[in-house]
């Protein structure tokens, strides 16, 4: 009966989103109030008929309803129930009920929070929304509907196949939501970019009302990533933090787009120029984001995430693909050269580097894009086939990334409209000189061979903390109350953006560190044998057998020494899942903010023996920290008092 | 900018667009499964490379050949060949013959991954620079060919190999070549 019910919950949803993508618009069009108005409520019921849609399916994971087809291929009445609310996205069907929740969420945060806007902006916002929906709705229903019955049904299997191990862990409990979050959150920036090519109102308040919407997304996506990242660290069980599988790029496609889009914002907010261009990356974030959702699905490339593929599938999003990319981007070539900056720069200003941040966003995102996409070029083509791999994107992308810093720097400088040259590059000299001093020094602070490329690396990463913490001071300073004065007037969308900057630098010292620096050893140790891998002793004391809800395992016992103090005692694990009959390396971690200490289990060899896997390796939490950096920094900076929902003589009132 | 050239200049997104969906199409029309005739049908193609395990014994196309097998072709860089590791690894207690083929990887990282995830291969063949996997027309890893008693190449899988894979696909063409005791293309020399 639940699952009867979730499926006449999509229906609903899928009826109330046609109303949605007409009603308000023609309301828009003939100037009729209470058909404009209608939208709001229609967002709010789409939303709650597409949660408990999704209720009904977490309560069959929960219940182990096995007459489910897809609660028969993800679980298993002996996994553990978190996993098993978790298995809902564990899959395809389930993951796109997700992605369409998260798009009814964000339609309904619209609807609620867009109050001090104008009633055909919210209509229009809502209704391109409801469009999309209604895509991929349909997609859910008609080719993927995860509420379908057991195939021989009344007859059903006593229990379920298991959820794939690999994605039985944390990680993947919170992973998928908050990419998608990240994802289908540009759908918002996406909707106010069409909303205002068709009603031709595109100025400083339409990219206000858009800015914060387009950081949040952002700020979730880039969680979303960096937990991604974390996950295949410590699952995949080989220490690799970023492999540049077709999914992962997937996912840094729209995020890389999106920086660009939050810079853009930014100028057409503060000075009215950059309009089309803005509307363009709109396009193209979101564009990404349904073209990834269509790379994982298709089956056109193969990758560790991919879901089992299907060509039905696949045209259908491809179908997709075409209506709303393509309906946008021949919107934006009929729509969008009327459009005219009205502010004024010189060729030394805030608004040129911007331009210069953008440009080079745009090439990372086309070398990632083409990178991604290469294989599939060269078939088509006839070019024969090419499999491209990691060192391409290594080499082209690293020192797009490293001039990117460099542009940062000197923006983070120079001020909008005019910056009389002279009067910018003097001050400039004493930070490059300190950066590049730094820069030098770094890899002298390590035992081992002088890398020039960490010099390069690390004076870009001083360079940005430098001139972003001299802008902090020089606007703290411009108080005559003191500096504590001078810092509490600085708005928090500054704060946020020099918060964001400087988790880049923490991103860039850490993925320099630990791409250059990590040790690792293959080794064979027999019980009370040791080895020492960057100064740490690592002692292997032993192997146990522990018994899983759903898994039996051998647990390795090794402890962790340096200079005679203990440091940690790490238990990596090696599982045999019953039901899949598969093999899983839970490696071991134990890391602080100087390094991670990293130990996974192989094969035994002979009697008490083992291969063992042993990683030191130096700042790997920086990655990561980084990137929480640069969400926190969109976050403060979208609390900014001028992004304020509500009215502000609400506050008077207390 | 005149107003032709910017409406030129604004429609250039949507051509861009429009030239990726056709390569998408044919992406999708296109069954990457299949090999591109020629090799279909064909002999292994000839080479002469080390074994993982040992640097110094080279083996040779002749190696593969004898029973029918598969061959797989995997690298410690892709993260879909270890998810698909477990399935060869039941595959090779099952008694299925697995040739390795370890492309474009380093040695000491590819020996490591097979002590740490367990060895279902008879042998690997080391092919460093891929050049039998471009003799091969190899996509990306992991691919698994299947290969007849005479190093034929009667099939080939694009992407994962998971259980149902196998017991859809591969098997029955296994076992169909097992049950022809004289191979088709060397009937004609009888």
């Amino acid at each position: 009966m639940i699952p009867e019910i979730g499926q006449l919950c999509l229906v609903i949803a899928l009826m109330l989103a046609l109303v949605l993508a007409t009603v308000p618009l023609w309301g828009t069009v003939t100037h009729q109030y209470r058909l404009m108005a209608m939208s709001r409520s229609l967002a709010f019921g789409q939303f709650s008929f597409l949660f408990i849609a999704l209720i009904c399916l977490a309560y069959s994971f929960v219940q182990n309803d096995f007459t489910v087809s897809y609660v028969v291929a993800h679980s298993n009445s002996n996994l553990p129930v978190w996993y098993r609310i978790s298995a809902v996205w564990g899959g395809h069907e389930g993951s796109l009920l997700l992605w369409i929740t998260i798009l009814g969420g964000w339609t309904a945060a619209v609807a609620k929070f867009s109050r001090a806007l104008p009633i055909d902006m919210v209509a229009r916002v809502l209704s391109v929304m409801g469009m999309i929906s209604i895509g991929l709705i349909l997609f859910t229903v008609l080719t993927s509907n995860p509420f379908v019955r057991f195939e021989h049904f009344p007859d059903f299997p006593i229990n379920g196949r298991d959820l794939n191990p690999l994605l039985q862990d944390i990680g993947l409990i919170i992973h998928p939501p908050i990419l998608y979050m990240g994802y289908v959150g540009f759908s918002v920036a996406f909707a106010f970019a069409i909303a205002g090519l068709l009603s031709g109102q595109l100025d400083s308040a339409w990219a206000r009302w858009s800015r914060p919407w387009t950081v949040i997304a952002w700020a979730f996506l880039t969680v979303g990533i960096a937990l991604g990242s974390w996950w295949a660290y410590y699952e995949l069980g080989w220490g690799g933090w970023w492999f540049w599988d077709p999914v992962e790029n997937a996912s840094l496609l729209p995020w890389l787009a999106g920086t660009a889009l939050i810079h853009s914002l930014a100028v057409t907010e503060k000075r009215s120029v950059f309009k089309a261009w803005t509307v363009l990356l709109a396009i193209t974030a979101f564009s990404l984001s349904l073209l990834g959702t269509f790379l994982v699905r298709s089956g056109v490339l193969t990758s560790v995430h991919s879901f089992a593929s299907d060509p039905s599938r696949g045209l259908f999003i491809l179908a997709l693909l075409l209506v709303v990319v393509g309906g946008s981007f021949l919107l934006f070539a009929v729509r969008a050269t009327a459009l005219k900056g009205e502010g004024h720069y010189e060729l030394v200003s805030r608004e040129v580097f911007l331009m210069i941040n953008n440009l080079l966003f745009v090439v990372a995102t086309f070398i990632v894009l083409l990178g991604t996409l290469f294989p599939l070029i060269s078939e088509v083509l006839g070019l024969g086939k090419v499999s491209i791999g990691a060192p391409y994107f290594n080499i082209v992308f690293v020192p797009v990334a490293l001039v990117t810093m460099m542009f940062l720097g000197v923006g983070n400088l120079v001020r909008w409209k005019r910056h009389d040259p002279k009067l910018l590059f003097k001050p400039l000299w004493k930070w490059i000189g300190l950066s590049v001093l730094l820069g030098v020094l770094a890899p002298l602070l390590v035992e081992s061979d002088y890398e020039v490329g960490v010099a390069i690396a690390m004076s870009l990463v001083a360079w940005v903390v430098l001139t972003s913490l001299s802008d902090v001071y020089k606007k703290m300073s411009s108080s005559k109350q003191g500096l504590w004065h001078g810092y509490q007037r600085l708005s928090r969308s500054y704060r946020g953006m020099v918060l964001a900057h400087i988790g880049l630098a923490v991103t860039a010292a850490g993925i320099t560190a630990t791409s250059m620096y990590s040790v690792e050893k293959d080794v064979r140790l027999s019980e009370g044998e040791a080895v020492v891998v960057s100064g740490y002793s690592f002692y292997f004391k032993g192997i146990d057998e522990v018994a899983g809800p759903n898994y039996r395992a051998s647990r390795g016992h090794i402890l962790v020494t340096k200079n005679g103090d203990l440091v940690a005692n790490l238990w990596p694990e090696k599982r045999a899942y019953d039901v899949q009959a598969s093999m899983m390396t839970e490696a071991a971690i134990s890391g602080n903010v100087f390094r991670d200490l990293y130990v996974a289990l192989g094969e035994p060899i002979g009697d008490n023996s083992w291969a063992i896997r042993v990683y030191v390796k130096p700042m790997m939490r920086w990655v990561w920290g980084g990137a929480f950096l640069m969400a926190l920094g969109g976050v403060l900076a979208i609390s900014d008092k001028r992004y304020r929902f509500k009215k502000m003589p609400l506050q008077g009132a207390h | 900018m005149s107003a032709k050239i910017r409406r030129l200049v604004f429609g250039i997104p949507l051509m861009l667009f429009i030239a990726l969906a056709i390569m998408f199409v044919f992406a999708i029309g296109a069954d990457t499964s299949l090999l591109p005739s020629q090799r279909l049908g064909k002999p292994f193609p000839p080479f002469s490379l080390t074994l993982l395990q040992d640097e110094q014994r080279f083996i040779t196309e002749k190696d593969v050949a004898g029973e029918p097998a598969l061959l797989n072709v995997w690298a410690t860089w892709c993260p879909t060949c270890l998810y698909e590791h477990s399935t060869l690894n039941t595959l090779a207690t099952e008694g299925v013959i697995i040739y390795g083929l370890n492309y474009k990887d380093e040695r000491v990282d590819a020996q490591g991954y097979l002590a740490r995830n367990g060895n279902p291969y008879r042998f690997n063949i080391f092919d460093e620079n891929g050049d039998l996997g471009l003799d091969l027309g190899v996509y990306g890893a992991p691919e698994t060919y299947v290969l007849d008693a005479d190093g034929y190449i009667q099939y080939r899988h694009v992407g994962e190999l998971t259980l149902t894979v196998w017991r859809d696909i591969l098997e029955p063409k296994m076992s169909a070549l097992k049950a022809v005791p004289i191979p088709l293309n060397s009937a004609e020399a009888i």
